[in-house]
């Protein structure tokens, strides 16, 4: 069982953060299939968040097909994001490195390294769009 | 769905003063409705007139599908908790309950023996040496334990410590988990609100700014930044909110439907406390727009 954080300065809306904070437990393998998410009751208790809330998030991940709602029991993991991609994380992961050694031999600094690489992403997730 | 509150050109008038102004909303069942707006804007007079303690001076008002405090079967369907969620300080937890027990006729003495249970409440105390967390809790389980379809709340958290309202919006927002029940909430903290609630309704000196469900408020508000324009240089569709100027550069708070499609504009999406924010901070309706235009032109001088 995983438990959800909410960080309201985030400006990321609530129902956001728990589809997030899901979608990562499954791609780290915090989660896999046949788990059990934590029960609307039990969220909206221990975070003093709307129900509605949860149940929009447990919705979206039920319509990506990541989770399933059994009725009168509770919604459980239906599908692990990790095992696919965790073996292609090692070369990535180095390829990353490479890549930000040569950022920071280029003169980078943190902040434009992270700068450069949103704007790519962003630019990239545009043009799939 | 329907409305569980639905208001229609209501005004409000104390002696000469409009407290509540123009009023239409319309709240649909099942939300968790949060009440925002400055001390003084109208909230109290607007929850006064959903429960019936007050009467509209104009327009119509249905709650739960009937009039405000008609008879004692609309009385039933409708829970408020008023501002500083009063008890009665002389009298038991117990008494409290059998009190409740013998005034409402669709009382659930079970939930609200188990509530006060939980809560860790001694049935023998009285309500005046209860902290006042505890006050809060037990006014809150009265309103509960009434089994209404609408629960009001006036200010519930205001006066109670940051523990206190994460323990009372925790109760609340269980029975809503649990029961279904809509809930009308006011605050003039919109950090209490963000959490708990999924419709908005913001008020201003005695009218209604905007209300809607925070979902589609935050798709169709945006934040533009970039360099000084003319509120009459924006597009029909984008209505302005606020907007702040310098020398050479402008922000927008606009809300429309379409996308923003200007790549001069930097757009930023706006958090719930921002978006109220711009309206309780906007320039003065309905003259605005001449009004903002006049202070960018000064600018551009």
């Amino acid at each position: 069982m995983i438990e959800f954080v909410l960080d309201a300065r985030s400006g990321v809306s609530p129902y956001l953060q728990v589809v997030h904070q899901v979608r990562r437990a499954l791609r780290l393998g915090l989660l896999v299939e046949g788990d059990q998410l934590p029960t609307v009751k039990d969220v909206v208790a221990s975070l003093a968040i709307n129900p509605n809330t949860v149940l929009k998030a447990y919705r979206e991940l039920e319509r990506d097909g990541l989770v399933a709602a059994r009725p009168g029991v509770g919604t459980f993991v239906t599908k692990t994001l990790a095992d696919s991609s965790l073996a292609a994380h090692e070369p990535l992961r180095r390829d990353l490195g490479r890549w930000l050694g040569k950022a920071r031999a280029a003169g980078l600094d943190d902040e434009s390294i992270e700068a450069l690489f949103m704007s790519t992403f962003r630019a990239m997730n545009e043009e799939i769009a | 769905m329907s409305a569980i509150v639905r208001t229609e050109g209501v005004g409000k008038k104390y002696r000469r003063r409009w407290a509540l102004q123009d009023c239409t909303l319309d709240i649909p069942e099942g939300r968790v409705c949060g009440l925002v707006g400055p001390n003084g804007a109208g909230k109290s007079t607007l929850l006064g007139l959903t429960v019936g303690l007050l009467s509209p001076t104009v327009g119509s008002i249905e709650v739960c599908g009937g009039q405000p405090a008609v008879s004692s079967a609309q009385l039933a369907k409708v829970g408020f908790v008023a501002q500083d969620t009063p008890t009665y300080a002389g009298l038991t937890v117990a008494d409290h309950l059998r009190m409740g027990a013998h005034l409402n006729p669709r009382w659930d003495d079970a939930a609200a023996r188990r509530r006060i249970d939980r809560l860790g409440l001694d049935l023998r105390r009285r309500a005046g040496q209860l902290s006042g967390g505890q006050r809060a809790q037990l006014a809150l389980t009265l309103g509960l334990a009434k089994h209404p379809d609408l629960l009001v709340l006036d200010e519930p958290v205001a006066s109670l410590d940051p523990l206190a309202r994460r323990e009372f919006l925790q109760v609340l927002m269980e029975a809503v988990a649990e029961e279904g029940v809509s809930v009308l909430l006011s605050s003039h903290l919109v950090s209490d609100l963000e959490r708990v609630c999924d419709h908005l309704i913001v008020l201003v000196d005695s009218q209604v700014k905007v209300s809607g469900d925070v979902d589609e408020l935050l798709d169709t508000h945006h934040r533009l930044s970039g360099p000084l324009r003319e509120e009459q240089g924006l597009p029909s569709d984008q209505s302005v909110v606020w907007s702040s100027h310098t020398d050479r550069q402008s922000t927008y708070v606009v809300r429309t439907d379409s996308p923003i499609l200007d790549p001069a504009w930097s757009v930023t999406p706006l958090g719930l406390e921002d978006l109220v924010l711009a309206y309780l901070t906007a320039t003065p309706t309905p003259s605005s727009a001449s009004a903002s235009a006049g202070r960018g032109l000064e600018v551009l001088r």
